[in-house]
């Protein structure tokens, strides 16, 4: 447990390096506010439009992909720590098989139906 | 563990943290200059141009912070510290010899996959947090990115973890053998990619693609707080350089490796990193839609295979 103490005091340690480098940009940098300046950038030109814009997130089922992966991913890890016990390692090899082509097959099926294809 | 060794090996793990990248930055200015015929970043301070790394440093300080009256003020200045601690949480768990290693803790392979992830909630905050369009957009593609790219990481982690038996970074190391480099070879090329690609290094650097959205998320910034996007744009590579040597070549192992094992990983790290370097000078950018099909059409699948080739080999070779 000793060492999440030390991954603690990592993360205060990197507080404190913000914190500073706040300071040294207080003791250094310049500080001339003009409205000009505080605008929002577009390439030069007066911003366009308010802060509310529709858009359409195309990406969506990427993200559910993704989720789907990821729990995938979950019950990889625990599998590298019982595969070389001599009772589960060969059945647990076919159970993952078959888990793994599972969600090959999906992935396959999601292709074949164009969903990889940023439209 | 008295709480004068946890202090020093914080401190030590931060000096680390705040020297590598830059000696990344610096071997990028000098590598891309030599290879790419470029004079610019070998003429300050004479020798090989050593002193643009300073330079660079002191023009960031000077210049004028600038919140934009349409950003988000908290998110948009909290958002380089979120953007940059991640990775210095996850250099203190990588072992960099047989007892070098800023934090012991148990499950190293998981942690640092789950640490380095925050990371992007950096520039999300960032391109939200802006109040900018090439920002959002920008995030946006990062975040895109990052979902189709961790994916191939953690299959390909899973797959050194299952071939170790282990999920510790040192029993990784411990159980390494040379005939790793051909066995675990399609998930060492998938976690590279991928990794350049979460780095959004180039040719994966959509995210930031100067030639249409600007910078990216990071359009509004100035001064340090830009800078400390660089620095954790830089901090990555030395997190995945060290991480992949850890994983993939045998991190301190090689001739006399109690007394020169923190060598050897930094030699082997330094070899990964100015491949990434390498990668930026010799490829260009590629389109958003060709990123996505590369990871999910080739990195994926091939990630897949690599899994099931681990298992097949530990439970033939049992």
């Amino acid at each position: 447990m000793s060492g999440y103490v030390v991954v603690g005091a990592v993360v205060l340690s990197g507080i404190l390096l913000v914190m500073a480098a706040a300071l040294a940009r207080r003791l250094l940098a310049p500080r001339v506010v003009t409205a000009a300046k505080r605008t929002t950038y577009e390439s030069g030109v007066d911003p366009v439009g308010a802060d509310w814009a529709q858009t359409n997130v195309r990406y969506f089922v990427y993200a559910f992909l993704y989720v789907i992966f990821a729990v995938d991913a979950v019950y990889l890890f625990p599998w590298a720590t019982v595969i070389r016990d001599p009772q589960l390692g060969g059945a647990s090899l076919v159970e993952m098989g078959i888990f793994l082509l599972v969600l090959i097959i999906g992935l396959g099926h999601a292709a074949r139906r164009g969903l990889l294809r940023w439209m | 563990m008295s709480a004068l060794e946890v202090v020093v090996r914080a401190l030590v793990t931060l000096v680390g943290f705040l020297v590598l990248p830059l000696i990344v930055g610096q071997t990028e200015h000098k590598v891309m200059a030599h290879m790419q015929g470029r004079l610019g970043p070998m003429y300050a301070g004479g020798f090989h141009g050593w002193a643009q790394l300073v330079a660079d440093g002191v023009k960031f300080v000077q210049k004028e912070d600038v919140t934009p009256a349409a950003a988000d003020r908290w998110v948009f200045r909290l958002a380089p510290a979120v953007a940059l601690i991640p990775y210095l949480v996850a250099i203190c768990v990588i072992p960099l010899g047989p007892h070098v290693v800023g934090a012991q803790v148990d499950a190293g392979a998981l942690f640092v996959v789950a640490v380095a992830g925050v990371g992007i909630l950096g520039t999300l905050m960032a391109g939200w947090a802006s109040a900018n369009k090439y920002s959002l957009l920008g995030a946006m593609r990062s975040a895109a990115q990052l979902l189709s790219y961790e994916l191939p990481i953690v299959l390909s982690v899973a797959s050194v973890a299952l071939a170790a038996g282990t999920l510790s970074l040192g029993g990784i190391v411990g159980q390494w053998s040379p005939w790793w480099l051909l066995w675990q070879l399609p998930g060492a090329v998938c976690f590279l990619t991928a990794a350049l690609a979460e780095l959004q290094r180039p040719p994966f650097d959509m995210p930031v693609a100067d030639s249409e959205i600007v910078f990216g998320a990071y359009t509004e910034y100035t001064g340090l707080r830009f800078a400390f996007f660089l620095l954790a744009e830089y901090a990555g590579i030395v997190v995945m350089s060290l991480f992949f040597t850890v994983l993939f070549l045998g991190g301190w192992r090689g001739p006399f490796a109690d007394q020169l094992g923190v060598v050897w990983t930094l030699l082997k790290g330094l070899l990964v990193a100015v491949v990434i370097i390498w990668f930026r000078v010799a490829w260009p950018r590629m389109r958003e839609d060709q990123l996505q099909r590369l990871a999910w059409v080739w990195l994926v699948p091939i990630a897949l295979f690599q899994v099931a080739l681990t298992g097949v080999g530990v439970v033939v070779r049992r």
